[in-house]
């Protein structure tokens, strides 16, 4: 894992300024989370800087306007075309030096994404359990149908996303390959990422509602 | 500062993980991935090899964590011991601290070079003798035996921490000291195991709105009411225990204020502190984050008053190092026994001192094949752009894998101990 060097996944620059950059750099502290969550016991120190990181991406996609609500009509789409837009930028920024994408496209790839706390809400971040008034069910169903559309594209968009990680992210594939489909999204957009715990990697199909429960409970300690 | 003169190392089977002299500096206590403690004690000068003064030799090592499981939470807890302290030695034997990530126990280090003999009541097989044909009382004699060093557990500190101890710091009262762990510190005295106080609580009620952690706790050295911890946001807060029973109202807080001109997504990740100490002076205190070390006066909460850089060159490669998770290693920090040089490691087996009144610093290599015994350590320099000369590493040949994390300096002698990865090296000052 800890090769010799350094890696040139993200730039020389200290803190990746451009919006592709940035996603990417979300994308791998999404990642991460959840893989914190995969591990005996998470080391909390640096999942709440991780999410703290992520918090501070939205926040700043919220202000640059490339990160908005969503109406209400466009909730059953959210999460597979929050995924889209993820690999339409991946893609793009491999596709050789930066031809930027349609701007038609990735505008509406962009436009369709899911609902981020309002600056000045409380953030829901990686602990927490569903917002009030949402079933403590709600979130894993998203998550699993998060991990469903991944699986659903294409092989090589799957591993496009991940395949300039290092070995770590490859567990990540097993666990995705294990989770199946759930049912509709719920609203809850970026933390369900982030707060849903992943299983471990060959427990079974199907999802099972109860143990991930339960593996919250853990995470979030009442 | 004098280059180091003489080194002995040791092969571990696991990754070190806490290193420590004691008071006197006369042992060096280890702590490893498996959960062992290795105790070095330092060999008598003696007249007739003069040039072999004071090598650390084994004295004693023992498991002190198994691997547990706790089934609550189907998770299973690391025997890996995070940190050691001695207590001030009372008596012939000596007592530390040793932890892992849940449970604090207190070991006895003792002697034994004497055996009681001459029983009467046991034939030489130890079978009883019937009593009816023992006519005479015999005392038994203490003979001389070879020395056997035995550590025994004499306390065991459990159930009081819910998430990762990270520091212990014995009291100066030497009847009390703390364990704190990502959200909560506890005092313990000595003596009661099935109970402590609990003095900083940072858990938020709603699990949902936690920002911060606690990072690294300590002691003053002096002042047994007064102790400071660290937060993963890179704030100080000293406590006074004198006040109200909870100390979540600190009695200072030192923050340097953000430089805007660095901000990044990495800013906070970098100013997280990962180790905070207390100067023998209790004066001071110093700060280790990512990239630089800080030292603090008590009087003066709103800036460090000095800050030395260690690995700046990094400051370019954050967003590599936080896709590689090195930008969470955790460096700890440590003074000499004057307060007027502190060291802490940093990746290629290099670690670094600073000089606070010259304002010199140094960086070396802990490494097998640039140290012989009574070898030199010859000073390394990283080149950070441009032409690379002949002794120089480039950036981007670092090992990163190969971190010192941990390190340790005598209490009262330019010895230093210095901790990479499974391989112990103490380095000495050369004699003149």
């Amino acid at each position: 894992m800890f090769a010799r060097g350094l890696k040139r996944k993200c730039s020389e620059e200290e803190a990746p300024a451009d919006p592709l950059q940035r996603q990417s750099l979300l994308d791998m502290s999404l990642v991460k989370l959840q893989l914190c969550h995969m591990l005996a016991e998470p080391n909390l120190c640096r999942s709440v800087l991780i999410a703290n990181t992520v918090r501070q991406i939205q926040e700043e996609m919220t202000q640059d306007g490339s990160w908005c609500l969503p109406g209400p009509q466009t909730a059953g789409r959210l999460p597979r075309d929050r995924l889209v837009s993820t690999e339409i930028l991946c893609r793009s920024a491999r596709a050789g030096p930066p031809q930027a994408p349609d701007p038609a496209d990735l505008a509406s790839a962009l436009q369709a994404v899911p609902a981020i706390q309002v600056p000045g809400a409380v953030p829901a971040g990686p602990w927490g359990r569903a917002g009030p008034g949402e079933s403590r069910g709600g979130f894993p169903r998203s998550l699993d149908q998060v991990f469903e559309t991944l699986e659903s594209h294409s092989p090589g968009a799957v591993e496009e996303l991940f395949s300039d990680v290092d070995g770590p992210y490859y567990d990540l594939d097993a666990v995705l390959t294990g989770m199946v489909g759930g049912a509709k999204s719920g609203p809850e957009g970026l933390e369900t990422f982030a707060s849903a715990a992943a299983r471990p990697p060959g427990t079974g199909c199907k999802a099972d509602l109860g143990e991930l429960d339960h593996v919250v409970e853990i995470l979030v300690e009442t | 500062m004098n280059y180091p003169d003489e080194i002995t190392y040791g092969n571990k089977a696991d990754i070190i993980s806490t290193v420590e002299f004691n008071h006197t500096g006369e042992l060096l206590a280890t702590g490893d991935k498996g959960g062992r403690v290795v105790i070095f004690q330092r060999e008598q000068e003696s007249k007739n090899q003069v040039h072999r003064r004071g090598e650390y030799n084994v004295y004693s090592t023992f498991q002190s964590h198994e691997p547990e499981f706790d089934y609550l939470k189907s998770l299973e807890i690391e025997e890996k011991i995070n940190k050691i302290r001695w207590l001030p030695q009372q008596n012939a034997a000596y007592f530390l601290l040793s932890t892992n990530d849940k449970t604090v126990k207190l070991w006895k280090v003792s002697e034994r070079d004497k055996r009681p003999e001459g029983y009467n009541l046991k034939d030489e097989e130890g079978r009883l003798r019937d009593p009816a044909t023992i006519t005479t009382l015999r005392v038994p004699v203490l003979r001389p035996m070879d020395l056997m060093v035995e550590a025994t557990p004499r306390r065991v500190f459990a159930n009081a921490h819910t998430y990762h101890i990270n520091s212990i710091s014995v009291n100066s009262d030497y009847e009390t000291y703390m364990s704190a762990d990502d959200l909560r510190i506890n005092l313990w005295n000595f003596e009661i195991t099935n109970q402590s106080f609990n003095i900083v609580d940072i858990k938020p009620a709603n699990m949902e709105e936690l920002t911060e952690v606690i990072t690294a706790a300590e002691f003053h050295p002096h002042h047994c009411n007064t102790f400071v911890y660290s937060s993963s946001k890179g704030t100080i807060r000293l406590c006074d225990m004198r006040a109200p029973a909870l100390c979540d109202r600190h009695t200072k807080f030192f923050e340097e204020p953000e430089d805007p001109s660095n901000r990044s997504f990495f800013s906070e990740i970098i100013s997280s502190i990962s180790d905070v100490k207390f100067s023998h002076s209790g004066r001071y205190i110093m700060t280790r984050d990512y990239l630089t070390v800080k030292v603090w006066d008590l009087n003066m909460e709103n800036r460090p008053i000095e800050t030395y850089q260690v690995h700046d060159y990094l400051r370019s490669k954050l967003c590599s190092l936080y896709e590689n998770d090195c930008i969470f290693d955790k460096f700890e920090c440590v003074w000499n026994g004057s307060d007027s040089v502190i060291m802490t490691g940093s990746y290629n087996n290099f670690f670094r001192m600073f000089d606070r009144n010259t304002k010199r610093d140094v960086t070396l290599e802990a490494s097998r094949e640039n140290s012989k015994p009574r070898a030199i350590l010859k000073p390394r320099k990283v080149c950070v752009g441009g032409k690379r000369r002949k002794d120089e590493i480039s950036v981007d040949s670092l090992d990163f894998s190969k971190k010192i994390l941990h390190t340790a300096w005598h209490p009262s002698e330019n010895i230093i101990a210095v901790a990479a990865t499974n391989n112990l090296y103490i380095f000495q000052d050369k004699v003149n």
